[in-house]
């Protein structure tokens, strides 16, 4: 018999209602499976078994719905892709990729990675502390997806509403990263 | 900070980025071949101009994808940016 699992953040449960600047919610246990490819033909096969369009502008996610639910598939790079689905998939998500002939590779990478959600009106100006990316909704509309630097660690940013957004950080940094947040947040009225 | 214009990802600050070296440096043909002096020239030694420079720089923090760039090492301007494969494009400095 395992153990139960216990997400990177279970410790901040509690304590990631950053009001009135923004709420924070951990999405843990996210099968997570990096994709390398670069065949165009073999990205839209391995598009069509989960359901969705592989991104196919650099800094974008695209959504979808198959048999798996819904899922996210995140650009990484020209040939690197990240499929985000709901948890406990990885092993069959990895079996539906496989099943498609093509060269590159599937590597599940769901414990790599915790998930946040960030919701609220001062979203943008607590990410700004951290994060030299321009967020304006101009230049990063519901859609983008960034990799980039939030407080010196390495994230994966994704806008997916007008304020909220999704940051998939490293198991092993995720604690830091909710303390940085919880001090940036205090500055828009929040209570440590 | 200074911002350099990752191909791919676009303009992100310095600190995402690794610097590469001198771009378009050959590996040689036949490298039993060559002397130790030559050897020796083609592992350590390296242009040093005062002027437009083609460097590699990869983007860590983002896609961690190499790229290569044309840097003014005068005035730390970036002239151009271009994926690894295409050819150095043309720049006046």
């Amino acid at each position: 018999m395992t153990a139960d699992p216990t997400s990177p953040l279970a410790a901040w449960t509690d304590r990631l209602t950053f009001a009135p600047a923004l709420i924070a919610s951990e999405r843990p246990f996210l099968s997570q499976l990096t994709v390398r490819v670069s065949d165009p033909d073999a990205v839209a096969a391995l598009g069509s078994a989960l359901g969705v369009v592989f991104p196919s502008v650099p800094c974008t996610f695209t959504t979808g719905s198959g048999p798996f639910g819904a899922v996210e598939v995140l650009w990484l790079g020209p040939d690197e892709f990240l499929v985000v689905a709901a948890p406990d998939l990885q092993l069959p998500i990895e079996d539906a990729l496989r099943a498609v002939p093509f060269k590159g590779s599937v590597v599940d990478t769901s414990a790599q990675r915790t998930t946040l959600v960030l919701e609220g009106s001062h979203v943008r100006d607590v990410l700004a502390h951290g994060c030299s990316v321009d967020l304006h909704p101009s230049s990063a509309p519901v859609g983008t997806c960034v990799q980039t630097l939030l407080a010196r660690t390495g994230i994966i940013l994704q806008v997916t509403g007008p304020d909220r957004f999704t940051i998939l950080v490293r198991s092993s940094f995720a604690q830091y990263l909710a303390a940085w947040l919880s001090d940036a947040c205090v500055e828009y009225g929040a209570v440590p | 900070m200074q911002l350099i214009p990752c191909p791919w990802c676009g303009p992100r600050e310095e600190a995402e980025f690794h610097y590469g070296g001198q771009a378009h440096v050959a590996y040689p043909d036949d490298p039993s071949a060559l002397s130790d002096e030559e050897w020796a020239q083609y592992v350590f030694f390296r242009d040093n101009p005062s002027g437009p420079f083609a460097e590699r720089w990869s983007h860590n923090a983002g896609c961690r994808r190499w790229f290569n760039a044309v840097r003014d090492t005068r005035s730390h301007d970036l002239l151009a940016v271009y994926r690894v494969g295409e050819p150095m494009p043309e720049v006046t400095a």
